[in-house]
């Protein structure tokens, strides 16, 4: 069998992949795509943990986690809609109206 | 009653307020085109109604239900009346808001009451990966309530803007729940502190404790995590903004609370110090540098959770009471700030610069009035709710050894009272402008300010009534009964 | 670990090696052999079939986008109904009963998305997009 460490090894190297791509691309696509892989990566530790601890709950939380990944999807599909429709791009560093 | 059975009683208000929030959704489509939307406003009202009535009914008989999923006790009913009276009086400020910038009357409703459902399960959960659905549901809603005026670029925005680093952060919070899972087999608070009481403490535990606290963190609005808050705040609407900066906030405090307290975990003390210190020094400063109020208001709402944070390093006991009544005084001054923006500033939120705030005191006394009410207790002032509050945090902190974070506490508060008056004196020591409006408030708007402002002025005045049920609610929290749940194949 | 833990990959690693030794001579060779002859029908994307119209980056409507999200939730909403089969004999009625709570409330969903006319592609399409 696999060890746990080298599951726990890519979820981990997965958010952090998740988290570069988050804050390095500039298209709101990209971005929220980072965002759906850190959520995976969690799901991946989640169902390594079920396996070693013999508990189906961590299984279960995965189906949770996925219901909610694609409530986001939907809901941040339509912000972008809505964003590229009042600025006509996609790019964040032009999304500039409200500044610090 | 059993304490593993199937138990609606037991998310009744939830149950109460979901049902309402479909109604809503489906009778707005059956509404005319031009009909008034606000009958939907009244009937998502009477929702808030019944569901406050649902959780008193609730309270008696408080326990666990959903094999240890949800937990009723004092706590928990607190945080429900706080959210949903939050929820109401919101609604009833927004009514005229809502036709006003013709936004989608029954998403607007429907949005408001599902949010506060995500809100009340937040507060009754017991089981972390539940605390993740219900955070989820809230946060959702508000990501849509940010961009509901979807035609104002400024609102687009800034709910691509909530909505990005909000997901950011609920990945953090879920990474957080399986390094817990994985370190303690479980994801029931009461399991966790079992686990965690019996012997060392595996390094995953602080890996999750500190993945938890920056997706909380995000969540309130605490610094470093804070950079969101002006922006969003700016562009959303301003009902909303008083909804999402109180309800949401006020049930985040309660999951941090039963998180950081029920489970024993270590090592989030210098944390929760850092970012208490953090978020007081950087919210008022930034506050200080702005001319758009709301702006401001975001600002000093950052300022704020520092003060609530400072009560977390306290005594366990008498933190949890502190946050309760603090987290209550500033749901109250803050929604009524809110409710005051949302009708002065207008179509399309035109006035909500300092300058457009000069000569209200003359134009409009009753909005002048409760705002300066909001503003003296956001600040501190003796007889209202604001100072109380504040005096209980610090001096539980105090009583903690926790002297130089209450140095920096009341070091921010002197700064901050530089802000909330220079309003104050734009409302009454300045000529208003050629054209003010002189337009009374109507009856909602007037029963929603006065409101907030009475519970202002009582928890200012007479708050032992308050103070021993927190202080009772806090007690329970803490003696939560532990129970042994056997869970596997 | 198991010292013979990496053996069980060896098949894997065999496979490889075959296929590099196959595939790898023959690409060698056809470049250092073969002629190279360039002329239009051969660079396009498609040798044979139908001929391409138009930029593969245009722009299509939103309606599209709407579909593919609505399609997102009500196929992700379906993903509880298995575990739920599974163990569906344990819960007897009651178990029917909650299942048609979780429908019913999937549906009002569905109604709304109806009246508000998202899925309509009809005359009134234009007009609705601008609503959703």
């Amino acid at each position: 069998m696999v060890p746990i460490s080298y599951y726990l090894g890519l979820s981990a190297a997965l958010f952090i992949c998740g988290i570069a791509g988050f804050l390095l691309k500039r298209n709101i696509i990209t971005i929220f795509m980072s965002i759906e892989l850190m959520l995976n990566a969690v799901n991946l530790s989640f169902v390594a943990f079920a396996a070693q601890l013999h508990n189906l709950a961590g299984q279960v939380f995965v189906f949770f986690v996925m219901v909610v990944a694609a409530a986001e999807a939907a809901v941040g599909l339509a912000i972008i809609i809505a964003v590229y429709r009042t600025r006509n791009t996609l790019n964040v560093d032009q999304v500039d109206l409200l500044k610090l | 009653m059993t304490p593993n059975e199937i138990s609606y009683s037991h998310i009744l208000p939830e149950v109460v307020l979901s049902v309402f929030g479909m109604l809503i959704m489906l009778a707005e489509p059956m509404l005319g085109e031009r009909a008034s939307r606000k009958p939907l406003g009244y009937l998502a009202f009477f929702g808030t109604l019944a569901a406050g009535a649902a959780t008193l009914y609730q309270a008696q008989y408080p326990g666990f239900a959903f094999w240890h999923m949800v937990h009723v006790d004092a706590f928990s009913t607190f945080f429900h009346l706080l959210v949903i009276g939050v929820a109401a009086v919101v609604i009833l400020s927004s009514l005229d808001y809502v036709e006003e910038e013709t936004v989608h009357a029954g998403e607007y409703y429907g949005l408001v009451l599902l949010g506060a459902v995500g809100m009340c399960l937040m507060s009754s959960a017991v089981e972390l990966v539940l605390i993740f659905v219900a955070l989820e549901i809230s946060s959702i809603a508000t990501y849509v309530l940010t961009g509901i005026r979807r035609k104002n670029a400024a609102g687009a925005e800034s709910a691509l803007k909530y909505f990005l680093l909000g997901s950011f952060a609920t990945a953090f919070f879920l990474f957080g729940v399986a390094m817990m899972y994985g370190a303690t087999g479980s994801t029931d608070i009461p399991n966790i502190a079992l686990t965690l009481a019996k012997g060392s403490i595996p390094g995953l535990v602080y890996v999750g404790m500190a993945l938890m606290f920056v997706g909380l963190g995000f969540k309130i609005a605490s610094a470093p995590f804070h950079v969101w808050t002006p922006d969003v705040y700016e562009g959303a609407p301003a009902p909303i903004v008083g909804f999402m900066s109180t309800a949401p906030k006020a049930a985040v405090f309660a999951v941090m609370l039963r998180i950081i307290l029920q489970t024993g975990a270590p090592g989030w003390l210098y944390l929760i110090w850092g970012s208490a210190a953090l978020s007081m020094t950087l919210g008022n400063l930034g506050a200080l540098l702005q001319t758009n109020v709301k702006r401001m208001l975001a600002y000093s709402s950052i300022a704020q959770a520092g003060y609530i944070l400072v009560a977390f390093t306290a005594a366990p006991q008498e933190a949890t009471s502190a946050v309760m009544f603090y987290m209550l005084c500033y749901a109250a001054m803050n929604v009524g700030a809110f409710a005051v923006i949302t009708f002065y500033s207008g179509k399309d939120e035109r006035r909500v610069h300092l300058e457009d705030f000069a000569g209200l005191g003359a134009t409009n006394p009753l909005l002048a009035l409760t705002l300066t009410i909001f503003l003296l207790s956001l600040i501190g002032i003796p007889l209202t709710g604001g100072f109380l509050a504040k005096f209980y945090v610090f001096q539980v902190a105090l009583k903690a050894n926790m002297v130089w974070l209450t140095i920096i506490g009341v070091l921010n508060s002197a700064v901050a009272a530089y802000y909330y008056l220079r309003l104050v004196v734009a409302m009454y020591m300045k000529p208003a402008p050629e054209g003010a409006v002189r337009v009374a408030a109507p009856l909602p708007m007037k029963i929603a300010l006065l409101a907030a402002a009475a519970l202002t002025l009582y928890l200012g005045i007479v708050p032992t009534g308050v103070l021993s049920y927190t202080t009772e609610a806090a007690a329970q929290l803490l003696t939560a009964p532990a129970v042994k749940v056997v869970t596997g194949q | 670990m198991p010292e013979n833990y990496y053996i069980r990959y060896l098949p894997l690693v065999l496979h490889l090696v075959a296929a590099l030794l196959i595939a790898l001579p023959v690409l060698v060779l056809t470049t250092l052999i073969g002629r190279r002859k360039k002329f239009a029908q051969k660079m396009q994307a498609y040798e044979c079939g139908i001929t391409p119209t138009g930029d593969t980056r245009g722009r299509f409507s939103v309606k599209f986008y709407l579909v593919g999200m609505l399609f997102i939730l009500f196929d992700v909403e379906a993903v509880f109904l298995y575990p739920w089969a599974i163990i569906l004999k344990e819960l007897k009625m009651f178990g029917f009963w909650e299942m048609l709570v979780y429908i019913g409330v999937v549906l009002v969903g569905f109604f709304y998305i109806v009246k508000k006319g998202a899925i309509d592609w009809g005359e009134t399409a234009r007009v609705s997009v601008e609503n959703v």
